[in-house]
């Protein structure tokens, strides 16, 4: 059995978070995955950053794929429901849930087989619907589970564990995300937390699709020299164009800034994202100039990391389907059936 | 002879020319008579330029199934034409446009061809030569008001209304209608000897179609979400959804919606919304066809083992593959009862006529939340799209949904050890509970892989095994809530057994084959699986035809397999050519298994209305399985 408790008993000065709750409070079952796996290292970051902002956790809904990624959604927010659906089907399910309520923060985990293969076509509608969520692909580049194929985001020429070059042009999910319109757009890795903890809390506080891309390396398979998505290539050629710091709101300001040009996010709930640009050119609130940085890094095989476009006054899908404030689950006979006199004009309509 | 309100007529036109809105102000007229219609569109599936038919069949009887054969062809199809012509039976009536010379090779002397110069007649009228060619169906209409005896103030009333805010078109309409009637009055003789006569004998009756009733009967039992695809014959159902929903539903002071409408990037995408709905507690819907039901089955599946409610609408259209996407079968019942790999099994509700499909839609909503699982309407484009005279849509405004068991914040705080699928009573049904509901109990992770009563994760034999069976359990539980079979009839030898819409043909084929000497017991299938009843009904008949729209006779297939019925009891009557199965395919499929099997018929006659023999009970036979037939 693969099912682990945690013990119950948390240490005594564990510091509780504004609604009396510690981070224990937030994490999950024990992790099955790889020791070392990157997921385990975003598993971790969510559980940090929900604790941060002080929602209650079973206001989370969690939703997944299939794949070692898909699995996470166990290893934390263990008071919240989760569900773990179909390979690349997750974005349908997020839709369905996000529409049934749209009160919950969603949380949707997947992987770059079930994003960027087998469920790219949900991803891309996704993208366009403007779901209210968190969408994070923990980006290994490969098939964990079924022990090591390539992935459609495994860059060409990038090498197998037995030192075979994949062939095949990449997908980059945050190129298309920028390109289909998500107005919430970052990558990140999952060894950088400082990093990734602040763009999980402004991509959950985010009104409309927000996308993380979290390169996550695959200590079982692809963590060798030759590969991309390595712990290795990712500390050397990682660079990052603009670093996220989130403030609840009400909280007192008081990160220390480091040199360079800084710009405040309102986010809708009154909290701020700082934006500390390391490149001072560059403009997170340009789609354009955003999708060309991308491309242009990539040719110099650089991954760009960091907040990357963001438009703090996205809307959302219930926005554009103009539905009730009250969430339609919550809606019962009064308010959705029409009755019996209704009915018999309906019936007049089609004599 | 004259006869009155008994004959089809089918209008022969070119899809794209304007005729859909003639040909239903012909019906619509012919309703508002109080005359028994059924229509049928027979459209290509194409937007302009292609052959598509529109049928009426006129019943005072109220035989609502096809006939085989037209009485009055109206030609409009030059390309049909040879076809159209040979359609009328002998003694019929063929009206055309003489504008031109036709073909006289296809001159038939047993039938009376009917030519209006309805080209020539708008020339003069009309500049516009895109309003000739509307209007040429509004004269033919404006004709076969005086050939058949329409109420004209009916016609040009139903114009006004039609065009009501587009007033400019009104009179040009009605003129047009005017030239047809003159023309006939003058020169044709008028009316022909088959024609119309007001009745009282409609009610309360409505018009129309199975999709739209659906429709409604999803907004009035709760749905909140419809996730669809386009696919032909399902789209007017999500279509009417949006647009009854959006009358009914959208507050008036705030123009906000109680009801969301996605039309997603596919039919996996669709079923996919509608599982996370239902997961998070909304009621949501699916229509789709059979390709579409193809794409859901693994959703299918999921939704089966996490057990989440899901209702799906497959208004069945003629397979296998793309198929004859604009004709009409019952060819996905065995895909629809075990969608998906692995043991799989799903509720399936037969809606036979527009009313029933409100009623299942709206009963759907709450068996899927009681069973938490998905359950299947099987419509199809029969029932679907055509318009049907329907008794009115009638709902209790005392009924309360039936949210099945799903567990408050107050109950779980009542509850010390909560299992999500634990059997807690018997029926196989565990408790849910919603996202969001409690901060510390309750929660559990929906899965499609295997896991224990409290949805840990396990591969354990054991759990795996006793969840399977506890399925089993819902599943005859199921047995008991889905529609019970209509029967009617008793005593009788055989019987015959029907579901969905060939019911429509049913009642005529019985009376016919009364009249013939055989007079059997028929159980229609409202639902899947099969409750007692419809075991018992096949066990305690000798014999049972079983009528069904498809080539591998699915429906005997599920019953041999759920019942344990010998195979060799049911005989099928099939009929899968994308027309709707009619009345005379029956009767002559019945009364061919008497004849080779050499079955004895009983005479019982009485009716009058063939044969002519009346009220003389002649038994032949009976009990006497080796006694020559009476034919």
């Amino acid at each position: 059995m693969t099912f682990v408790a945690k013990p119950r008993v948390h240490h005594p000065l564990l510091p509780t978070n504004e609604v009396g709750l510690t981070r224990r409070d937030y994490e999950g079952l024990v992790s099955t995955l790889c020791a070392g796996c990157g997921h385990d290292s975003v598993s971790a970051a969510i559980v940090q950053a929900c604790a941060e902002l002080s929602i209650p956790p079973h206001q989370f809904a969690k939703v997944s794929g299939i794949g070692c990624s898909s699995k996470t959604p166990s290893y934390f927010l263990g008071n919240s429901h989760g569900f773990n659906s179909v390979h690349g089907r997750m974005p349908s399910v997020a839709t369905g849930a996000n529409l049934a309520n749209r009160e919950l923060y969603c949380i949707g985990v997947s992987g770059d087989g079930d994003s960027a293969s087998i469920g790219i076509g949900q991803f891309a509608h996704i993208v366009r619907r403007r779901i209210n969520m968190l969408y994070i692909v923990d980006n290994n580049g490969t098939y964990g589970l079924t022990k090591g194929q390539f992935s459609a985001t495994n860059d060409k020429g990038s090498t197998s564990k037995k030192g075979v070059p994949n062939l095949y042009e990449p997908i980059d999910l945050v190129s298309m995300a920028l390109q289909i319109g998500a107005s919430f757009v970052a990558r990140s890795f999952s060894g950088d937390k400082t990093q990734l903890v602040p763009l999980i809390k402004a991509g959950l506080l985010h009104r409309g699709f927000a996308f993380i891309d979290v390169i996550s390396p695959c200590v079982a398979f692809n963590n060798h020299n030759g590969s991309t998505k390595s712990y290795d290539y990712l500390r050397t050629r990682g660079a990052s164009v603009v670093t996220a710091d989130f403030i609840a709101a009400g909280e007192e300001i008081t990160a220390d800034y480091a040199p360079g040009e800084v710009e405040t996010v309102h986010m809708p709930d009154g909290s701020q994202l700082r934006l500390r640009k390391l490149d001072t050119s560059y403009d997170p609130h340009n789609r354009a100039h955003a999708l060309e940085h991308v491309l242009e890094a990539q040719q110099e095989g650089e991954v760009v990391t960091g907040l990357l476009y963001v438009d703090p006054d996205a809307s959302d899908c219930h926005e554009i389907l103009d539905t009730v404030e009250t969430p339609l689950n919550a809606l019962g006979e009064t308010e959705l059936c029409p009755g019996s006199e209704a009915l018999d004009r309906i019936n007049a309509s089609f004599r | 002879m004259t006869t009155y309100n008994d004959f089809v007529i089918r209008f022969a036109n070119v899809n794209g020319s304007g005729s859909a809105s003639a040909n239903g102000m012909f019906a619509k007229a012919l309703f508002r008579m109080g005359v028994p219609i059924a229509t049928r569109n027979i459209f290509p599936s194409n937007i302009e330029g292609l052959p598509t038919w529109f049928e009426v069949r006129v019943s005072e009887d109220h035989h609502h199934g096809r006939r085989e054969g037209v009485d009055l062809m109206v030609a409009m199809n030059a390309e049909t034409y040879r076809e159209d012509v040979a359609s009328v039976v002998p003694g019929g009536f063929l009206l055309y446009d003489n504008s031109k010379g036709l073909d006289r090779r296809l001159f038939r002397a047993d039938i009376t061809e009917i030519g209006i110069p309805i080209a020539k007649l708008l020339l003069p009228e009309f500049a516009d030569p895109k309003q000739r060619k509307l209007f040429k169906n509004i004269v033919y209409l404006g004709a076969l008001s005086a050939l058949l005896n329409i109420d004209f103030e009916v016609i040009t009333g139903m114009v006004s209304t039609q065009y009501r805010g587009k007033d400019e078109l009104i009179a040009p309409n009605i003129h047009a209608l005017e030239i047809g009637r003159g023309y006939a009055r003058e020169y044709l003789d008028c009316p022909l000897p088959i024609q119309l006569r007001r009745t009282a004998g409609l009610g309360d009756s409505i018009m129309i179609d199975g999709n739209t009733a659906a429709a409604l009967g999803a907004i009035y039992g709760g749905a909140t979400i419809c996730a669809w695809y386009p696919i032909t014959p399902s789209t007017s159902m999500a279509e009417a959804f949006e647009k009854h929903a959006g009358q009914l539903r959208t507050e008036t002071d705030t123009g906000q919606r109680k009801f969301a409408v996605l039309q997603a990037e596919d039919e996996l995408s669709a079923i996919g919304i509608v599982i996370g709905a239902g997961w998070n507690g909304a009621r949501a819907f699916t229509a789709t066809s059979g390709p579409g039901l193809s794409l859901m089955s693994e959703f299918l599946g999921l939704a089966y083992f996490a057990e989440i409610p899901a209702v799906l609408f497959d208004i069945q259209r003629a397979g296998p593959s793309t198929g004859m996407p604009t004709r009409t079968q019952q060819g996905d019942v065995l895909l629809a009862a075990y969608a998906s790999h692995g043991d799989t099994k799903h509720p399936l509700m037969f809606p036979s006529t527009p009313k029933e499909c409100f009623d299942f839609a709206a009963d759907a909503m709450d068996l899927a939340d009681r069973l938490q699982t998905p359950v299947i309407v099987l419509s199809d484009l029969e029932v679907g799209m055509n318009d049907n005279l329907s008794e009115p849509l009638t709902w209790d405004d005392e009924r309360r949904y039936d949210r099945g068991k799903v567990l408050s914040r107050e109950d779980l705080d009542a509850i010390e050890d909560y299992g999500r699928y634990v059997d807690v009573d018997g029926d196989g049904i565990g408790y849910r509970t919603l996202p969001g509901t409690h901060p510390t109990k309750g929660a559990f992770f929906t899965r499609g892989t295997s896991r224990d009563a409290y949805a840990r994760y396990t591969e354990a034999p054991e759990a795996y095994t006793e969840n399977m069976d506890r399925l089993l359990v819902k599943w005859r539980t199921a047995a008991s809530l889905v529609p019970a079979p209509e029967i009617s009839g008793h005593g009788h030898r055989a019987g015959i057994v029907f579901y969905g819409s060939t019911a429509m043909p049913m009642g005529e084929a019985l009376e016919r084959l009364a009249d013939d000497g055989v007079q059997l017991d028929a159980m229609r299938i409202r639902g899947f699986p099969f409750s007692q009843e419809v075991t018992e009904f096949l066990y305690r008949h000798e014999f049972v035809f079983l009528v069904e729209q498809n080539r591998d006779a699915q429906m005997k297939t599920l019953l041999v397999n759920e019942t344990g019925v010998d195979a060799a009891k049911i005989v099928p009557v099939l009929y899968y050519g994308g027309m709707s199965i009619s009345a005379d395919i029956i009767q002559e499929s019945v009364l061919d298994h008497y004849e080779k099997m050499r079955l004895p018929r009983l005479w019982a006659v009485g009716r009058g209305t063939r044969g002519g023999t009346p009220s003389v009970q002649t038994a032949i036979g009976r009990g006497d399985p080796g006694g020559d037939s009476a034919a």
